[in-house]
């Protein structure tokens, strides 16, 4: 080292995202105009949103009497329905999932297979539950079984995705080890990924049954029974009192699933 | 009797890994395969099991044709080959036991190794091994409750259970400690030793592998540049395989030793292969 070497006491992260000045001046620029005429553009009216409010009153004093009694027999019967719907739907789903979600790992699959089950997954989640139900609902008329049917498809796309990538992210050395002992494909997939993924496929399960019994609530909206169909019942006929017993009911039951799959998942780590 | 006749493997990305590389390994002989980092060691040893494919030449294991195999046959030519590994690759949530099944997968039908009633014999022949690695009471752990050259015992055991004519040994002690590295070295020789078994070890410490081989095979750029008795390996050919160093500095931060040092430092190196 010379002494006469000065070096800068100054130093500045460079720039990473946008490396030229001037776009980095103009972009914070450009994105506020647009946001300014977003704004402009949606037409909000005060009239419309106190009016709104009012109504929502009415909602809030319907929680805060709740009316589990009078309706009893529909809530009972919505939620079994959905209870039912969901369990089955998930217990389906997860079993079809496997071997899409195998199907659907790079690492175990050749390339036609793979993209097979990569298209039927991008299509089960391109799909939101409701617009597949409203198809599933037109196809076999009302209840339930069109949302186990819903559920079970939707279940498909979000647990075997999960799974690839789970699958495709597995030690390479730990499937290597395998191979090289002369195991076939079946006994490589059972030996080397089953142990490296089996307590995120279980925990994935479990998160969908807690997520199936949600979707289930909505889809019966569209008439796909269960929870759903009592609640939209209830709302049509103004009984806000009823209405707010199913929504705290199916809070209390998400609260409770996903208290205990949470504890369930804990304890399989 | 494993015969590597040219064999080359180029990447698809165009990298050549290895040049027409040849040699044989007898019977009950262990080879350390040294070399830097890149010079196509790790994809040596996996050219002969066929984790890699090779681009060119022969590799045959007694009579069997290792390059040509379909499916079914290498298959059946891999339980003849145990491998050994860096980081030691058990499946960490499985037991003792069941890794050391492992290396029975290729000899038994799938609902056997599903329902995991392997045959007596197996499981007699691993609780033997794993007595024999030192680790008879451990067998029902899980794997990754053991240390790292517990670890490395029970790959052993696996590699062993496949009753093989040849082990492959990938950089067996590259995250262990000295003292470790050393036993699991023993203990590799050893076994080679009393199964009369052919072995090729990758290594990068050159002192541990001229302390326990029968015979150095140097790499470089994928090429044999070396290949005789480890007590052979002088500084010239040292500086052949891996590129001008000063290979007496290995103990010493001096930067410029004086002659009688470098001397000192020769004697210790060599020495350590008798």
């Amino acid at each position: 080292m010379t002494a006469s070497a000065s070096y800068p006491r100054r130093w500045r992260r460079p720039p990473q995202l946008v490396t030229t000045r001037r776009w980095r001046l103009m972009l914070p620029v450009l994105v506020l105009a647009y946001l300014i005429l977003a704004v402009g553009s949606l037409e909000i009216d005060v009239g419309r949103v106190v009016e709104g409010l009012s109504r929502g009153a009415r909602f809030v004093q319907g929680f805060l009497q709740p009316d589990f009694v009078s309706r009893w027999q529909d809530i009972r019967q919505g939620l079994i329905e959905s209870l039912t719907m969901t369990l089955t739907a998930t217990v389906v789903g997860v079993l079809v999932s496997v071997p899409i979600g195998i199907g659907a790992a790079r690492n175990l699959s050749p390339r036609p297979v793979y993209l097979v089950c990569r298209s039927i997954v991008a299509v089960s989640r391109s799909l939101q539950e409701i617009i597949i139900a409203i198809f599933l609902v037109a196809m076999f008329g009302f209840g339930p079984f069109a949302g186990f049917l819903t559920l079970a498809f939707a279940t498909i796309g979000f647990v075997a995705k999960l799974l690839a990538d789970d699958i495709e992210e597995a030690s390479a050395s730990q499937i290597e080890a395998i191979r090289a002992t002369g195991a076939g494909w079946s006994q490589l997939v059972h030996y080397a990924v089953q142990p490296q993924v089996m307590p995120r496929l279980i925990g994935l399960s479990l998160y969908r049954l807690d997520i199936n019994f949600r979707e289930s609530a909505v889809i019966g909206i569209v008439g796909a029974g269960g929870i759903g169909a009592t609640l939209n019942t209830a709302i049509d006929r103004y009984e806000y009192d009823s209405a707010g017993a199913i929504l705290l009911l199916v809070i209390a039951i998400v609260m409770l699933s996903e208290y205990a799959s949470s504890h369930l998942r804990k304890t399989l780590q | 009797m494993l015969t590597i006749d040219q064999l080359t493997k180029t990447y698809t990305a165009g990298d050549t890994a290895l040049r027409e590389v040849t040699f044989r390994v007898p019977r009950g002989q262990v080879v350390g395969l040294i070399g830097p980092s890149g010079a196509g060691k790790s994809t040596l040893i996996r050219c002969i099991n066929r984790l890699v494919e090779p681009s060119s030449g022969t590799i045959r294991l007694g009579e069997t044709d290792l390059v040509n195999l379909g499916t079914r046959e290498l298959r059946q030519a891999r339980r003849r080959i145990g491998m050994i590994f860096q980081e030691y690759a058990l499946v960490e949530r499985l037991t003792v036991m069941e890794n050391v099944l492992s290396g029975r997968l290729g000899y038994v039908p799938f609902w056997r190794s599903f329902t995991r009633r392997f045959p007596g014999r197996d499981i007699e022949n691993a609780y033997r091994l794993l007595d024999r690695v030192g680790l008879l009471e451990h067998a029902d752990k899980r794997a990754d409750a053991l240390s790292g050259g517990q670890r490395q015992r029970v790959g052993i055991a696996r590699a062993l259970a496949q009753e093989p004519e040849l082990l492959l040994v990938d950089e067996p002690t590259a995250s262990l400690d000295p003292k470790t590295s050393r036993l699991i070295m023993r203990l590799i020789t050893e076994i080679c030793a009393e199964r009369q078994l052919p072995a090729i070890v990758n290594i990068h410490d050159v002192p541990l592998a001229q302390q326990f081989v029968d015979r150095l095979v140097g790499l470089r750029a994928g090429r044999v540049v070396f290949d005789n008795a480890p007590g052979r390996l002088d500084e010239a050919m040292l500086t052949e395989i891996y590129g001008a160093e000063d290979w007496t500095a290995t103990d010493q931060d001096d930067d410029d030793p004086d002659p009688d040092d470098k001397a000192q430092g020769r004697l210790r190196l060599v020495g350590t292969a008798t």
